[in-house]
C-alpha cells in the first residue's frame, strides 16, 4: 500500500509567492485629503473666512466635544447620545433580520412566494424614510416603536435581496451531494442552503447597517430626546453649529466603525464566502 | 452482494427534447468496478445521474435487486467532478458528514471518521478549511465522505478529470486499492479510455446519437495493480496498448456512421 502514502507528499498546495516589500506612497493620499480640508477649515475659521456662527474652527468642535462628553447636551451626554441612537439602529436590525431572511428564503424558493413578496420589496427599496415618516407616525404615534419602524423599513429590503440572491445560488452539486449521503429536506436546508446563503447574508446585513444609520437622523426627528440625531436637530434650532458638526462627524466616524465591524465579523464568521 | 440495474432506461429532459439516452440497459454488481467512456455529449453523466437518483427515467426504472430508486440515497453515494465538497466544514467535519445525518453518536462518529481520513492518508489534514487543501486532497476528502455513508455502491462522475497527470496516475492506484478494500461497486465515469482500462472490471463504451451502450468488455489489467505490478508497467505492456488502441477506434468509429 505504499502507493497511498506517497500521495500526501506529492500534492501539497504550495503558499504563493510573496509580493515584492517597499512602501507605496499612493496609500498617503487619502490621509493628505484629510489633512487639507482640516486645514482649509482652520484657516476659513481663523482668518474669518466664514463667520465664526456658521463656521466654527476645527478646536472649537473638539471642545465642544469635550464639554457635551462630560457635561452634556439637552441633558444627556455624548455617549448617551450614540448609545440611544446604537440601541434603535441594532434594536431594528434584529426585528428586520428576524422578517426579512424568511422573507428572503420564500422568494427564492418559491415562485408564488416571490409574486407576493417582491412587489412590496421592490416598491419599498427605493423609497426615501422621509416620504413614510409622517404616515408611520400617524399610524404607530411618537414613541420608540415609530423610530425604530422607520430604520428597520430601510433595512429589510437589503437583507431580503441578499437572502434570496444567497438562496438561488446555493450550488446544485452540493445539494445533490447531500441528498445522496442521506439528507433529508430539513437537513438539506439546516445544513446546506444555510451555510450556502449565510456569505450573502451577511453582506446585506452590512449594506443594511449602512442603510439604517443613514436613517437614523430623520427617525430621530419623530419627538426624540436621546439620540445623535435628536443631538443635531436641537442644536440647529439655537445655532449651536458645533455641536451640529460633533453630530455629524460621529455619525460619520460611527458609519466607518460599523462597516469595519460587519467586515471583520463577516472574515471571522463566514471565512468561506470567498471559496463558495 | 447487490445489483444496481439500469433497466431498459430512456432519458429526455422535456417531452419534446430528443432523448438523452435511448433504451440502456447496464447492470453493475457491488463487487464490480464498472467505467464508463465515451465522448462528451454521449450522455455518460445523465447516466450516473440516473443511477444516483438525481434524475428520473423517462421510460424503463433503476433498481436494486427489484427495489426502485425513487431517488438520491446513501446506499448510492456521489463523487463529484468538481468534489462539491462545503466549504462551511473542515476535512473531518466534511467526511463525518453522513454519520452526523444520521445521528450516530459523537464519540463513535469521530472513530469512523478518524478512520477514513487515516485510509485516504489525510490524518494530518483533518482540521484544515477545504480551499487550504490541493485537488487531490479534495478529491479524496470527497471520497472519505461518500465512503462515510457505507454505501452499497461509489457513483464517480470524472473524479480524477481536473488533477494533474502525475496526481491523476496516483490517485488511479489509490482507487484501485480503495475498491478493493470498501466492498461497495463502483460506477466511474471518465473521459479517458487508458483510465478505465486500467481501473474497472468491465469498460462500457457509450456512442452519441442514438445514445447506446456499443460494447461492454471486461477487463483485468487493475488486477495485475492489487498483485504487485507498478502501473507504468500495466500500461506500457504490449496487450494494454492494444486494448487500449482497439477501445479508441470503437469511440471513433461511431463518429462516421452519425
Amino acid at each position: 500500500m505504499s502507493t497511498i502514502e506517497d500521495i500526501a507528499g506529492q500534492d501539497e498546495p504550495t503558499a504563493p509567492a510573496p509580493i515584492s516589500p517597499g512602501f507605496d506612497w499612493v496609500r498617503l493620499v487619502p490621509l493628505l485629503t484629510v489633512f487639507a480640508i482640516i486645514t482649509l477649515w482652520s484657516l476659513a475659521a481663523s482668518r474669518g473666512w466664514v463667520s465664526k456662527v456658521f463656521l466654527p474652527s476645527p478646536l472649537a468642535v473638539l471642545k465642544s466635544a469635550y464639554q457635551v462628553s462630560v457635561s452634556g447636551f439637552a441633558d444627556s451626554t455624548l455617549l448617551q447620545h450614540l448609545l440611544a441612537s446604537l440601541g434603535r439602529v441594532f434594536g431594528a436590525l434584529a426585528a428586520s433580520i428576524v422578517v426579512a431572511v424568511p422573507i428572503g428564503a420564500i422568494i427564492a424558493s418559491s415562485r408564488i412566494g416571490r409574486g407576493i413578496f417582491d412587489p412590496i420589496v421592490e416598491f419599498l427599496r427605493p423609497l426615501p424614510p422621509l416620504a413614510y415618516l409622517p404616515l408611520i407616525i400617524i399610524w404607530f404615534g411618537i414613541g420608540e416603536a415609530s423610530k425604530v419602524l422607520v430604520i428597520g423599513l430601510a433595512m429589510a429590503p437589503p437583507i431580503i435581496i441578499a437572502t434570496a440572491a444567497g438562496v438561488r445560488s446555493v450550488s446544485r452539486d452540493r445539494l445533490n451531494a447531500a441528498r445522496s449521503l442521506g439528507a433529508t429536506r430539513s437537513q438539506l436546508l439546516r445544513f446546506v442552503v444555510l451555510p450556502s446563503a449565510l456569505p450573502s447574508i451577511v453582506t446585506g446585513i452590512r449594506i443594511a447597517l449602512g442603510a439604517g444609520w443613514s436613517t437614523l437622523v430623520a427617525a430621530e426627528l419623530v419627538a426624540a430626546s436621546r439620540g445623535l440625531g435628536f443631538m443635531i436637530q436641537s442644536a440647529a434650532t439655537f445655532l449651536g453649529t458645533d455641536v451640529v458638526i460633533l453630530g455629524i462627524a460621529v455619525i460619520g466616524i460611527v458609519a466607518i466603525l460599523l462597516e469595519l465591524l460587519m467586515r471583520a465579523l463577516e472574515r471571522r464568521f463566514v471565512p468561506w464566502s470567498t471559496h463558495l | 452482494m447487490y445489483k444496481l440495474h439500469i433497466d431498459k432506461v430512456t432519458f429526455a429532459y422535456g417531452p419534446l427534447q430528443p432523448p438523452v439516452l435511448a433504451d440502456i440497459g447496464l447492470s453493475i454488481g457491488s463487487d464490480e468496478f464498472v467505467a464508463v467512456v465515451g465522448r462528451s455529449g454521449s450522455g455518460k453523466t445523465s447516466l450516473l445521474s440516473l443511477a444516483a437518483g438525481f434524475l428520473k427515467p423517462t421510460k424503463g426504472r433503476v433498481h436494486i435487486d427489484g427495489r426502485t430508486v425513487e431517488g438520491p440515497s446513501a446506499e448510492r453515494a456521489v463523487v463529484f467532478q468538481d468534489d462539491a465538497l462545503f466549504p462551511w466544514l473542515t476535512a473531518r467535519q466534511n467526511v463525518g458528514f453522513a454519520l452526523k445525518l444520521k445521528g450516530i453518536p459523537k464519540a463513535e462518529r469521530e472513530r469512523r471518521v478518524a478512520e477514513l481520513l487515516a485510509h485516504v492518508d489525510l490524518a494530518a489534514c483533518a482540521d484544515k478549511a477545504i480551499w487550504e487543501l490541493s485537488g487531490g486532497m479534495r478529491q479524496r476528502v470527497g471520497i472519505a465522505r461518500a465512503l462515510a455513508a457505507d454505501p452499497e455502491f461509489l457513483l464517480m462522475d470524472e473524479p480524477l478529470g481536473a488533477l494533474d497527470a502525475l496526481t491523476r496516475e496516483r490517485m488511479q492506484e489509490f482507487l484501485l486499492h480503495l475498491w478493493q478494500d470498501s466492498g461497495a461497486g463502483v460506477l466511474l465515469i471518465t473521459h479517458s479510455i487508458e483510465e478505465a482500462l486500467f481501473l474497472a472490471t468491465r469498460v462500457v463504451v457509450l456512442a452519441p446519437s442514438p445514445r447506446r451502450i456499443v460494447a461492454d468488455i471486461p477487463v483485468t489489467f487493475g488486477r495485475r495493480l492489487l498483485q504487485g505490478d507498478t502501473s507504468r508497467a500495466i500500461k506500457s505492456d504490449p496487450a494494454f496498448v492494444a486494448a487500449r488502441e482497439r477501445l479508441r477506434d470503437l469511440i471513433e468509429l461511431q463518429d462516421f456512421e452519425v
